[in-house]
């Protein structure tokens, strides 16, 4: 697969998490979201998202390090250390009881995902933001509106 | 020193450009402040990739997630509904979903009709100029010959009905129930300058194209152009008053952070229905112990959001999802009282077009439809593109208990208290959202929908911020006048949806407007004893 991250000013990865948590963090997005060769799609665990991931958390981060300190505590080291079954397990626990740091490592995996080139042209969208090409609109059929013009007035009067 | 002025607003948004530009005309000095600067659409979302992302980010529609620098925070973890607002010129009509209907004729006579809250010191009949003028300057599309609202005359087409809106009419049609094509300020022909809407689609969090009316590109340019002065990036920490017990003026922080005086004639408050309040409350003196314009005890009393009901479901055939203005059509079949549905008042329909595919796969996991693991990706074809919603927009009745109060320990970045929201849904509103909620199970199933999910309040639903410094006669039961004069204050007018005295069942922007330019139509044709 030789696909790009979209247009996303890609800055180079710094220290905002450790080795372990990166780890960790490609593990769990992996079991998110794994590659699919029936739809021709990387998983979140592939190394362009997980680029775009770490270079846009930005004002996420102290919710993402918490996230991925809780897994580690749940997986009592690393994550990416336990077999398939502790994976499962952990992240179970972690989606039942995560809470709002959850929320927003779901949330930050899922928005990186869903708008990498490869993700989009998968899903027959356009590489590009809505500006300045837009989108057409179909007119309709505004005959339907008929029953309702035919309507008597029904807004209340007032004395 | 800054030399007095006649007039001050502050607040450069929905109410306060409107009053900027009617009061111009009159050939006074007058000085707008906001705290926020110009906005620059370059920079808006929906031009770049991460379109979707800077939703959760610094395009949030929570002020206390945005966090940008012209943003103060609230504190409203005791309400179930989060304000959401914008600070900068333009105010919220830079971000709103641009949905424009007006407050109906019966909306300001509950007490008469219902005999739950108080009427209105006027009426729609008093406001119809006013609302037209407004829908000029705005530039609203619509479609005249609504059956549920007297005659209007929108100045441009409606929006498409588009795949999304059609599924739905089909839908009504089927249960016999009103639907209308949505009055809205996106622009559907070029207009007074703004270029016509290229469905974006992105519309809420500010439209690059200029399509959406918001008072920067409309009201302003028209007021600064009549002489009005704006000043950004200043922030008002509290109104003054002098000897005589009327204002003097106000003391802001200017754009380096330095605290300034400004003297006026007279001062006009256009923040919204928590800054308000926020600012009477912190204009507390010894002349006014209890805030300014208090007297009565109801500033930032009566808070009114509209509660939303959200339900959504997914049809077989592909939507216009995010490729078109969010918000297509509104019903208003249960708008007006009917006492067999077990409540008074009533609630209008939003219908939605769909979600973008980050906002899709984001609500999808946390509900739990979008699952983990190899399911993932089928599920997410099934989802994405298919979504159909409806809002019922509820009335909210005033209530004293639910209300705006300076945060004891929350300040902004310039130090000046925070508001603090306390709000509970009312008995009569729980009613009318759950009644909302099955009927709108009723169009999404006519619709042919399935997987539907709830959203039961829309926890970022707190748009609308109203009824802290109601209008009334009676100085002991509000706090200004029928003309929005302050009623202790003589040179102190209201302009914003803080003067509500109910809230009615639909977006109020375009009744805030239309309220801001008749009280300035009041103050222009009382200069001569304006502070008798």
């Amino acid at each position: 697969m030789t696909g790009q991250v979209a247009s996303v000013q890609l800055s180079p990865v710094d220290d905002a998490l450790t080795p372990a948590q990166r780890d960790d963090l490609r593990v769990i997005a992996g079991m998110m979201i794994p590659q699919s060769r029936d739809h021709n799609v990387p998983g979140a665990d592939d190394a362009a998202i997980q680029a775009d991931i770490l270079a846009t958390m930005g004002r996420d981060t102290p919710m993402l390090r918490a996230a991925l300190d809780s897994i580690a505590r749940l997986a009592g080291s690393s994550l990416a250390q336990l077999d398939d079954t502790g994976r499962d397990a952990v992240a179970r626990e972690f989606r039942a009881s995560g809470g709002a740091a959850a929320a927003t490592l779901s949330r930050v995996i899922l928005q990186c995902y869903y708008r990498d080139d490869r993700v989009l042209r998968s899903l027959n969208l356009e590489l590009r933001p809505p500006f300045p090409r837009g989108y057409e609109l179909e007119q309709g059929d505004w005959s339907l509106l008929d029953p309702v013009k035919a309507r008597a007035p029904m807004w209340r009067r007032v004395p | 020193m800054n030399d007095p002025v006649d007039v001050l607003i502050i607040g450069a948004g929905a109410s306060g450009a409107a009053v900027a530009w009617s009061l111009a005309d009159t050939r006074m000095h007058i000085l707008c402040m906001d705290q926020g600067g110009w906005m620059n659409p370059a920079q808006y979302p929906s031009t770049g990739r991460d379109w979707e992302a800077r939703f959760y980010g610094d395009y949030s529609p929570s002020p206390n997630i945005r966090a940008r620098p012209e943003d103060y925070p609230i504190n409203d973890d005791d309400s179930p509904i989060k304000v959401v607002n914008f600070n900068g010129v333009g105010g919220s009509t830079v971000m709103y979903t641009a949905h424009f209907p007006r407050l109906h004729p019966s909306d300001f006579k509950v007490r008469t009709l219902d005999g739950v809250a108080d009427d209105w010191p006027i009426d729609y009949d008093i406001l119809a100029p006013f609302f037209a003028e407004n829908d000029r300057i705005m530039g609203v599309s619509g479609l005249s010959g609504d059956p549920a609202f007297p005659p209007t005359a929108p100045p441009m087409p409606p929006l498409p009905l588009g795949k999304s809106g059609a599924r739905f009419a089909k839908a009504m049609n089927k249960l016999g129930w009103h639907w209308w094509p949505s009055d809205t300020t996106v622009a559907t022909t070029d207009y007074e300058g703004r270029a016509r809407c290229i469905n974006l689609g992105h519309c809420t969090p500010a439209c690059a194209q200029g399509a959406k009316a918001s008072t920067d590109i409309t009201y302003w340019p028209l007021a600064l152009r009549a002489g009005v002065e704006l000043r950004t990036h200043c922030r008002v920490r509290e109104i003054t008053t002098n000897e005589h017990g009327m204002a003097s003026g106000v003391i802001y922080y200017d754009q380096d952070g330095v605290e300034q005086f400004q003297a006026a004639e007279v001062v006009v408050i256009a923040c919204n229905g928590i800054g308000t309040p926020r600012l009477l409350l912190n204009s507390a003196s010894g002349r006014f112990p209890d805030g300014l314009a208090n007297s009565s005890g109801l500033v930032g009393k009566n808070f009114m959001f509209h509660p939303y009901a959200h339900i959504y479901g997914y049809v077989d055939e592909v939507t216009d999802s995010n490729r078109a203005p969010p918000v297509c059509l509104w019903s208003k079949q249960f708008y007006e009282t009917d006492l067999s549905r077990g409540f008074v008042r009533g609630y209008a329909f939003q219908f939605g077009r769909g979600a973008g595919p980050v906002f899709e796969a984001v609500t999808s996991e946390a509900r739990g439809l979008l699952p983990w693991g190899a399911e993932h990706h089928a599920a997410f074809r099934r989802l994405n593109g298919h979504r159909l919603g409806v809002s019922a927009i509820c009335e909210d009745l005033p209530e004293e208990h639910n209300r705006v109060t300076l945060d004891s320990h929350l300040k902004d970045s310039h130090g000046i208290p925070a508001p603090k929201v306390d709000y509970t849904i009312g008995e009569n509103s729980a009613k009318m959202m759950a009644h909302g909620i099955a009927r709108a199970r009723e169009i999404l199933d006519a619709a042919g929908a399935t997987d539907i999910c709830v959203n039961s309040p829309i926890l970022y639903g707190g748009w609308h911020l109203l009824g802290t410094a109601r209008m009334g006669t009676d100085p002991a039961r509000s706090v200004v006048n029928e003309w929005g004069r302050a009623h202790d204050v003589k040179n102190l007018f209201i302009v914003d949806g803080s003067v509500f005295v109910t809230s009615g069942g639909v977006n109020p922007t375009s009744t805030i407007q239309a309220i801001a330019l008749y009280i300035a139509d009041q103050m222009k044709q009382r200069l001569a004893n304006l502070f008798d």
